[in-house]
């Protein structure tokens, strides 16, 4: 996957979990984890909106945070957990976030949702974790605080991340009265 | 399906289908799944990388270029340079005084010198850095006051009258007068701030040349059709011999709406090398390509009756118009002549006088070149109610220009819901309970404006289609629909999808839309100036309706009745007066297919040929088919010991003629609100002038320092965030009109204007401070409570 350049210096070899799958890939030790993805995995659904840390397209999940690949150096990322948008989805179906993006209308061009769903999905996980979790606007906004929208006003994607985030809690809710009925 | 409910689709004489519906965008999950392949996603073998050296003086002349040290580098594959391109193009095909690459003279910081193609962008950044240019210094005029100064220091020595680029002057009626008789005059200086686009993507272009010579260039381009031109005869290469592609675009906002030089770049270098290459902006060189919102100096005059009708108006504005004309004879017409409505002005004139300086150039953003102007009105219409003692919502409602009427400057009004778009904000905002009665601190103000959707007149003279679409479909039972439309996250290729599954009786995702590929598609002329729902919406509802009317006929010869008698719906021919009578529209499409064999057919959109512009030199300008009207009111509070404003909620109502996608309109008018937020109070594309700092402050910067851009990053430039934002209420108004398809008007950028002086209005609402200079700053609003104080205010 290395390009033709002389002045890169030699590959080194890097083993990481990408998407659930463990992963071997040699990259030249200056590439960022954002290069890594796009230009030597294709992974193209991880978006440069800026390269250099300021507009949040990037972002991808790292041991389950929310990192930006432009920031990061594919070398750190040796033995780590690394999701992107590609890996959103279980089996073919889309994850809830995206089916309520999609729903909504929370994409309008499209180029922020890879960066936002990441955000969006860790501000989930992180919501399920807690002991009494509560949904409120102010701390899904605050989740997407890195992640610039140009073109929706935020308004659509704020809907579809709550409208998630509530059925996430009353299945939990569900599932603790089911347990609780169990004799 | 009950008829008497819902609005009818008159062509088949039953209720909406798909029109109206609550959806998304049918190819939403590819964005969601990272599969969308936008420019940069495109890899293709052998890809070389394209940088372009930059000049970085603000004017100065280029004595020499030495590009051989560049060109003996391992890894390079061909340098370009400006001699090697020198016709002179724009976007406007009367003011052409852009070169692909700066041949004898840069004319701002960033101007494109050299190209150089590599292996990799690191080994092209390190070729850019060994050209060798020779630049003769020159004095840079970074203001439109020093640039009228100095007339003898022409930015373009072409130019016949020193840097001015373009002045209108209009009148209608006797405005001095309307004034002199007026009861009341009011006189305020406005000025309005440079803003950019901010779209994510990058400007990206991809180019390579097949076997058979064939250039196709894939650009993050919303004119495909004007980039295609503009290749052709700067590449001297004839159009057929190119094929322009705009894969999905990052969002747009009039940031891509003309040729750049990395496209001319891309191509040239995949012309010399034989290799595809690519050439990606940095987010410095987006704020650099900018195109963004002019700068204004604005003078106005108003004068009222005493019962607050508008007797005359006067408007004297100066624009800055950066380095090149870009689309600045556009702007500075637009900058007077869409202020005609939604008011009647007994009286008009405007003076607007546009500037080069050595900046970037400023272009059409989001609501070209009447943004600021509607800023200077609805402040001056909010003084006059104060004055007058009327509420600004009556005041506004009793100027009202009405429907089916013409404007002063002879522009024909449609349909128009500018009454139910007040009546909207009013309720919803509790203007009526909560208007001077809210505490100090907290405040209310209102505006509103008007739209075009799309224009009579296109950018270069022709009497060919605006807009063409091709419809194909088969035994599938799939709609295949081929439309030069640019969707660029507005959502056009879902509007071409409802209007064909509304006509042809399909769901949304049995409609493939392929949009934007000059090789399979008809002309579309791109996404600018609000025109594709109704221009590319009526090509395709045309298309739709032939092909519907012989799927129709051939049903109703099976069934042995009226073509009239059958309908087209969820996935269904039936009999309009029975519907036990059914068959799938699959079945029904074979039987078409059977019957007229291959089942095409194209449909275009034309300028009407009726009368429909001002009769007067500069009267095409501003004319549409169709006008949106809005209103918004703001709520904000202001912190009078910061001077810090926080804008707690926005009401928008907006008339769009009819809602084709509501989801898609509430979706434009959120983006459109949220925008003209960012721009009053956080966001300034500001290019450094000689002896002032990026915070206004003065210091001497000296030589050198003039015209830097002040920032080169989206830190420092500050687009809201989701926790800036505030909240956003998104009304429709449906005011059908009978030009638009369906009764559909423009939804994209008349939802930005007036938000910007229903914010400014509602600050002098909570604190009795105008901010006349835009963008609202903590020191302008502090400024403005000590004038108050010390009686000065």
């Amino acid at each position: 996957m290395t390009v033709a350049d002389p002045t890169t210096p030699a590959p080194v070899l890097v083993h990481l979990h990408l998407n659930g799958e463990p992963t071997s890939v040699a990259v030249p030790p200056h590439w960022t984890l954002l290069e890594l993805l796009r230009y030597g995995l294709n992974l193209t659904g991880t978006k440069q909106g800026c390269d250099k840390g300021d507009c949040g397209t990037c972002t991808v999940r790292i041991d389950g945070e929310p990192q930006l690949a432009c920031l990061t150096l594919a070398v750190e990322v040796r033995d780590r957990h690394v999701e992107t948008v590609e890996g959103l989805g279980v089996g073919g179906e889309p994850h809830p976030l995206q089916e309520a993006f999609a729903r909504v209308g929370a994409a309008q061009c499209g180029f922020c949702t890879p960066g936002m769903l990441m955000s969006a999905s860790a501000y989930l996980d992180d919501l399920s974790l807690q002991d009494a979790p509560v949904v409120r606007r102010e701390d899904i906004a605050a989740a997407l605080g890195g992640n610039l929208c140009r073109c929706t006003g935020y308004t659509k994607i704020l809907q579809a991340i709550e409208e998630v985030a509530q059925s996430v809690l009353a299945r939990q809710q569900d599932l603790a009265t089911s347990d609780a009925e169990e004799p | 399906m009950t008829a008497a409910a819902k609005p009818e689709n008159a062509s088949q004489g039953r209720p909406y289908a798909v029109v109206g519906a609550r959806h998304g965008k049918p190819d939403a999950l590819d964005a969601m799944a990272g599969l969308a392949k936008y420019t940069d996603d495109i890899q293709l073998p052998r890809l070389l990388h394209a940088k372009i050296l930059r000049s970085p003086h603000a004017h100065a002349r280029i004595r020499s270029i030495d590009t051989s040290a560049a060109e003996g580098m391992e890894g390079v594959h061909a340098v370009v340079v400006g001699a090697e391109m020198p016709t002179r193009y724009g976007v406007i095909p009367w003011t052409p005084d852009e070169q692909a690459l700066a041949a004898d003279k840069v004319r701002y910081v960033g101007d494109a010198v050299a190209a150089v193609a590599a292996v990799s962008e690191d080994v092209a950044i390190a070729a850019c850095k060994r050209i060798v240019v020779d630049y003769e210094v020159l004095t840079p005029l970074t203001t439109p006051e020093a640039a009228l100064a100095n007339p003898q220091n022409k930015i373009h020595e072409a130019n016949k009258h020193g840097n001015i680029t373009k002045q209108v002057q209009l009148a209608f009626g006797d405005v001095d007068a309307a004034l002199s008789a007026a009861d009341l005059v009011i006189e305020g200086h406005y000025e309005f701030h440079g803003s950019t686009h901010g779209a994510l993507e990058p400007h990206c272009a991809l180019a390579h040349v097949d076997g058979r010579g064939l250039l196709t260039v894939w650009s993050a381009t919303q004119v495909p059709h004007y980039l295609h031109r503009e290749l052709s005869k700067v590449l001297e290469i004839p159009t057929h011999k190119i094929r322009v592609i705009q894969p999905p675009v990052g969002g747009g906002f009039g940031g891509k709406s003309e040729p750049f030089d990395l496209e001319f770049v891309a191509a040239k270098l995949a012309m010399k090398t034989g290799r595809p290459v690519k050439c990606l902006y940095t987010r410095e060189e987006v704020f650099l390509a900018h195109r963004g919102r002019h700068p204004f100096d604005m003078h106005y005059r108003t004068g009222f009756s005493a019962d607050g009708k508008i007797l005359g108006v006067d408007a004297k504005s100066i624009l800055d118009g950066g380095a090149y004309s870009s689309f600045g004879l556009v702007t500075t017409y637009y900058s007077g002549q869409l202020l005609g409505s939604p008011y009647v002005f007994q009286s008009y004139r405007f003076n607007s006088t546009r500037v080069y300086t050595n900046k970037p150039a400023c272009g059409p953003k989001r609501g070209h070149g009447s943004v600021q102007p509607r800023f200077a009105i609805e402040v001056q219409l909010d003084k006059a109610a104060r004055a007058l003692h009327i509420d600004p919502i009556a005041l506004r409602r009793r100027n009202f220009i009405g429907e089916n009427t013409t404007t002063i400057n002879e522009f024909h009004i449609g349909s128009s819901g500018f009454l139910e778009c007040l009546d909207l904000v009013e309720t919803a905002s509790g203007w009526k309970t909560r208007y001077g009665k809210l505490p100090r601190g907290r405040g209310l103000g209102v505006a509103g404006s008007t739209y075009i959707s799309g224009t009579n007149y296109c950018i270069y003279p022709t009497d060919l289609p605006q807009s063409g679409v091709q419809i194909c479909l088969d035994r599938s039972g799939r709609v295949r629909v081929f439309a030069g439309t640019s969707d660029i996250g507005q959502g056009s290729s879902t509007m071409i999808a409802v209007v064909a599954a509304e006509e042809l009786g399909v769901h949304l995702d049995d409609v493939r839309v392929i949009a934007a590929d000059s090789d399979l598609c008809p002309v579309d002329l791109g996404a600018y100036s609000s025109r594709v729902t109704l221009m590319a919406g009526n090509a395709c509802l045309n298309a739709a309706r032939e092909l519907a009317g012989k799927v129709r006929q051939a049903v109703a010869a099976k069934w042995g009745c009226q073509k009239r008698d059958v309908i087209l719906a969820d996935r269904r021919a039936q009999r309009l007066d029975d519907p036990q009578v059914w068959m799938d529209i699959t079945e029904a499409f074979v039987l078409a297919e059977i019957e007229f064999g291959t089942m095409g057919s194209t449909g275009s959109y034309q300028t009407p040929r009726e009368d429909v512009h001002g009769d007067y030199r500069g009267g095409t300008i501003g004319a549409s088919p169709a006008y949106s009207f809005t209103a918004h009111i703001a709520e904000v509070s202001v912190d009078e010991e910061t001077g810090d404003v926080k804008v707690e909620n926005i009401w928008c109502a907006h008339d769009c003629g009819r809602a084709l996608s509501p989801v898609l309109v509430e979706g434009q008018i959120e983006g459109s609100v949220y925008m003209g937020f960012g721009e009053t109070l956080m966001e300034h594309h500001h290019v450094m002038p000689s002896g002032l700092r990026t915070d206004g402050a003065r210091r001497d910067t000296g030589p050198g320092k003039e015209g830097l851009l002040a920032h080169s990053s989206l830190l420092d430039y500050r687009m809201p965030t989701a926790l800036d934002t505030p909240q956003l209420f998104a009304g429709i108004v449906e005011k059908p009109d009978p030009r638009g398809p369906f009764g559909a008007k423009e939804a994209g950028e008349g939802p930005l204007h007036s938000v910007i002086p229903a914010i400014c209005n509602a600050i002098f609402d909570a604190c009795g401070v105008r901010v006349d200079a835009l963008p609202v700053t903590p020191a302008k609003i502090l400024a403005g409570l000590r004038a108050q104080r010390t009686g000065g205010g």
